[in-house]
């Protein structure tokens, strides 16, 4: 029930945003559709709500992880323009493995998109149960698991267990 | 003043965007194109959105760039990670240069297993 609650706030959130400057009559059609939303798929997207509730888990996201984010999403496409502008093409392309402790679906999901955004990373497989990613690296520094996990996942794992877990 | 910065972040944009073109016709394979795809092509067009919110300001469009900006940045990385996900089970082969592909050996380990 939190779940549906929680998600018919986010609906009619986005449904105002959509409508801006929202009036009465908006508002009104804004919450028949966001209640039929939330009751349909509202226990789909938001499976464990008391993540919500911790003030804490906002204040790392705004503060510590959105600049990270945006800053090596930044280098990324610097990264990527300094390789395709040169003339000789520096790609040593590759796919490896990491691991991560992560365990839950929302932080997992956040962890593939970020890696996908930042510095010549890619992921391309996720295997949930043993805690794999694969990963295409356009520019494959080292082959073993376990520096390779140091290099790309290990700066958003930290963040991202503290915002998720 | 605020008109000018907003074409400075459209200009940006454009050229990040041109970036990303570049890089789909240079690069070698599916692989490598949809890393230059993703990439640049979001941040570029986040930063059109970005110069556009600042010229109109919190209208109708302006809140509406803002939004598409934050769902670009949701739904590009996961339409990369399906498409080359598919295309690696689908046996699109690495560019013949590539170095490691530890997906192919750790996927063959599991047909093996699934014969015995």
């Amino acid at each position: 029930m939190k779940s549906r609650i929680s998600m018919f706030f986010v609906a009619f959130i986005v449904w105002c945003l959509f409508n801006w400057v929202p009036d009465w009559q908006h508002l009104v059609i804004g919450g028949f559709v966001s209640a039929f939303v939330a009751f349909m798929v509202g226990d789909l997207f938001i499976t464990r709500p008391h993540v919500l509730m911790h003030p804490s888990r906002y204040w790392y996201f705004f503060v510590y992880y959105l600049p990270m984010f945006l800053w090596e999403c930044f280098k990324a496409n610097l990264d990527v323009a300094y390789r395709v502008l040169h003339p000789r093409l520096p790609i040593y392309p590759g796919i490896v493995k990491v691991r991560t402790k992560l365990t839950t679906d929302t932080a997992l999901t956040f962890l593939a998109n970020s890696i996908t955004l930042t510095p010549g990373t890619m992921s391309v497989d996720i295997d949930k149960d043993n805690g794999v990613l694969y990963i295409h690296w356009i520019d494959v520094k080292t082959k073993d698991v376990e520096s390779a996990t140091r290099i790309i996942v290990d700066r958003f794992e930290k963040v991202l267990k503290k915002i998720f877990d | 003043m605020i008109n000018i910065i907003g074409l400075i972040f459209i200009s940006i944009g454009l050229a990040f965007d041109v970036f990303g073109c570049l890089g789909l016709v240079r690069l070698p394979d599916v692989y490598c194109r949809l890393q230059a795809a993703t990439k640049c092509v979001t941040l570029g067009t986040c930063s059109i959105l970005f110069g556009t919110f600042l010229i109109v300001g919190f209208t109708a469009a302006g809140i509406k760039s803002l939004l598409c900006m934050i769902f670009l940045v949701l739904t590009a990385p996961v339409a990369a990670h399906a498409i080359a996900r598919g295309a690696h089970r689908a046996g699109v082969k690495l560019w013949e240069g590539s170095i490691v592909d530890k997906y192919a050996e750790d996927k063959e380990g599991e047909a093996q297993n699934r014969i015995k």
